[in-house]
């Protein structure tokens, strides 16, 4: 604030060697340190959060440095889990979190793309608000509540039902992915759960990215005699498209991330399994299911860098995913 | 075009014709497969929202019968005795919230406040994209950092550290919503304020915050029915207890857990008391969005 000039004694007396203007108040002062508090407070509240991310780095790092030294680059290659011997590779499951993501993504993505486009374009008002809503609970359902529903509805389905007949009826088990006996718990039941719990945010980032869409990129395609799926397909997904990638990636991280639905449906069985109905394991389920088992100081490390590998690709995917968001977001 | 044609020329050659067909067909074609896609897109509304009703259905269906005054005011007995209930964690899981929310609520609005109004700064684009990606994280990472800074040193679990762990995932979609609230407060209200002589920090916090808030509110109870319902970071910090236990440095008893260690075992009773534990929890995590959407009617209801 100007104040300064008055505070600075020098160019006071310089000129005609009275104070140029009033001394301050009691009040201004008041108001001033309030003003730097504030400020500064806000600051640090602000500086939070690139800390706590940088703590989470720092001690997930520190707990899982023992497995990394002991084992290098062998961990990631190696499928050997034997905490009698003391081996350790994560492989499988980083296998295992790859093919559950992907498949979720593969069954999601067209369904979440088909509600954004319906909700943004199509849907008639009074289904709008209800369908948008449905979707938007998929996300709040919490996701122990995936795994119980999973394991007592979604598995025996599968196994009496789904999974024969993918195999016989269909006669897919000529193809190694729908091959062997039917488990239930499964790769198959880690995908589709997966798939339910991250078509809500594909959905929600698809359906942010289309209302930036200006009105006049429909209007011109319409003119040029466009049908109404011309429209969207030539007009507004090629311009909200690195939007709605990022949205894909950001389901991705999600369901790279997920726990405890997993842990529940995917059968935990640490080996590489070219089918779907096998039984797998992923880096998050690995961890939350061995944990409290976990007993030798390597045991415990070789899970916290399964957690640090986990934290590692998902922060890249995250920032991936926001920063092609924010691309699109942009242009507005 | 073709009739355009027709009127014009007067009467069409063969060859005219044949490329007015041509086009007709073509349109039909193109009509067609716009039926057909907007068509396709009313099945994926009907198969993405078939989950939502389904896990409903199930959720009444096996759980509403094991929900009585005992569920709520017993603790769990041991497998093979009939009855029994959760109330520990029911209380366990209201607990829990209440820490995230002490520490989570602040440091958000904080933070929130911060990125409205330095929005420009180099710390608030890296805070807002930070933000966003750490609210991507995995909860389990959240636990393992936790288990890590606060379980690990003291050597035993506690209801803190679980709180602590909840809380951290609240900072990211608090921080956020808050921004987003903030920045929808009209400029000339802040301009007028400090037109009638009000400082910095009080036209933030008395005008600004207060004219948010219904917002800001929403997006708390928002980010607390999303944690209410987490089980992953509680595997690590809380733990879960069989017992009836408030305090903060110990394990504590929490829905989703038992949620959990429920359905995995073996026992028909334990499988029907997770199913209405399940109920219990979308219940409280349903009453807090609920709250959640009051508290923004009210915010456009008072206009001021």
């Amino acid at each position: 604030m100007t104040d300064v000039v008055a505070r600075d004694p020098s160019q006071a007396t310089a000129a005609t060697g009275t104070p140029t203007r009033p001394s301050r108040s009691w009040t201004e002062i008041g108001s001033e340190i309030g003003d730097r508090i504030y400020s500064w407070s806000i600051t640090g509240f602000a500086a939070l959060v690139p800390i706590l991310l940088l703590l989470i780095f720092i001690s997930v790092g520190i707990a899982a440095w023992p497995a990394l030294r002991t084992f290098g680059f062998t961990f990631l290659t190696s499928s050997d889990w034997d905490p009698v011997a003391g081996h350790f590779g994560a492989a499988p499951a980083i296998y295992g979190t790859i093919v559950s993501s992907i498949l979720a993504l593969v069954i999601a993505t067209p369904l979440a793309l088909g509600v954004a486009v319906f909700l943004s374009e199509f849907a008639p008002n009074w289904l709008r608000g209800p369908v948008a809503f449905a979707v938007d609970l998929l996300a709040a359902v919490p996701s122990v509540i995936y795994g119980l529903w999973g394991i007592f509805v979604l598995i025996p389905f599968l196994r009496e039902f789904l999974m024969p007949f993918l195999r016989d009826t269909l006669h897919l088990g000529v193809l190694p992915l729908f091959a062997g006996p039917a488990y239930g718990s499964s790769m198959l039941a880690a995908g589709l759960i997966l798939a339910i719990m991250c078509l809500p945010y594909i959905s929600a980032v698809t359906r942010e990215v289309l209302m930036a869409v200006p009105r006049s990129q429909r209007e011109a395609a319409v003119g040029l005699g466009a049908t109404r799926w011309e429209v969207i397909r030539d007009a507004v997904i090629p311009y909200a498209r690195s939007g709605i990638i990022g949205g894909i990636i950001l389901g991705l991280g999600r369901a790279l991330g997920e726990t405890m639905a997993v842990t529940m449906l995917i059968g935990n069985r640490h080996e590489i399994a070219a089918s779907l109905f096998a039984p797998g394991y992923t880096m998050a389920s690995l961890i939350a299911n061995e944990f409290s088992e976990a007993t030798g100081d390597l045991h415990l490390s070789a899970l916290m860098a399964v957690g640090f590998v986990l934290l590692l690709v998902t922060f890249l995917v995250n920032a991936l995913a926001r920063w092609l968001v924010w691309q699109t977001a942009k242009e507005r | 075009m073709a009739t355009a044609q027709t009127t014009r020329r007067g009467a069409p050659s063969g060859r005219q014709r044949a490329v007015a067909e041509r086009t007709q067909r073509s349109i039909r074609r193109r009509r067609a497969r716009s039926h057909v896609m907007i068509g396709l897109m009313y099945v994926a509304a009907v198969i993405a929202t078939l989950p939502l009703l389904l896990i409903v259905i199930h959720l009444i269906r096996l759980g509403a019968s094991s929900i009585n005054l005992a569920f709520f005011t017993q603790t769990q007995r041991p497998p093979g005795e009939a009855g029994g209930g959760m109330a520990n964690a029911i209380v366990g899981t209201l607990i829990l919230i209440g820490i995230s929310g002490i520490v989570g609520l602040p440091i958000g609005i904080g933070a929130g406040l911060y990125l409205a109004e330095k929005r420009a700064t180099l710390l608030a684009t890296t805070v807002r994209f930070l933000a966003d990606v750490l609210n991507g994280l995995p909860s389990i990472v959240m636990g393992i950092f936790a288990w890590q800074l606060l379980v690990k040193p003291v050597q035993h679990f506690s209801a803190l550290a679980g709180g602590i762990a909840l809380g951290a995932m609240m900072i990211p979609m608090v921080t956020r919503t808050t921004e987003e609230m903030v920045r929808l407060v009209p400029i000339s209200l802040r301009e007028a304020a400090l037109a009638l002589g009000y400082s910095r920090w009080r036209t933030s916090l008395s005008i600004v915050l207060r004219t948010a808030l219904g917002g800001i509110v929403t997006g708390a109870l928002v980010a607390m029915a999303r944690i209410a319902g987490e089980t992953a970071p509680l595997l690590f910090t809380a733990l879960g207890n069989q017992f009836w236990s408030t305090s903060l440095r110990a394990p504590i008893a929490a829905l989703p857990l038992q949620i959990y260690n429920y359905a995995i075992s073996p026992y028909d009773d334990w499988h029907a008391q997770a199913w209405a534990a399940a109920i219990v929890l979308v219940g409280i995590v349903f009453i807090i969005s609920l709250a959640a959407r009051v508290a923004t009617r009210r915010r456009y209801g008072t206009g001021d």
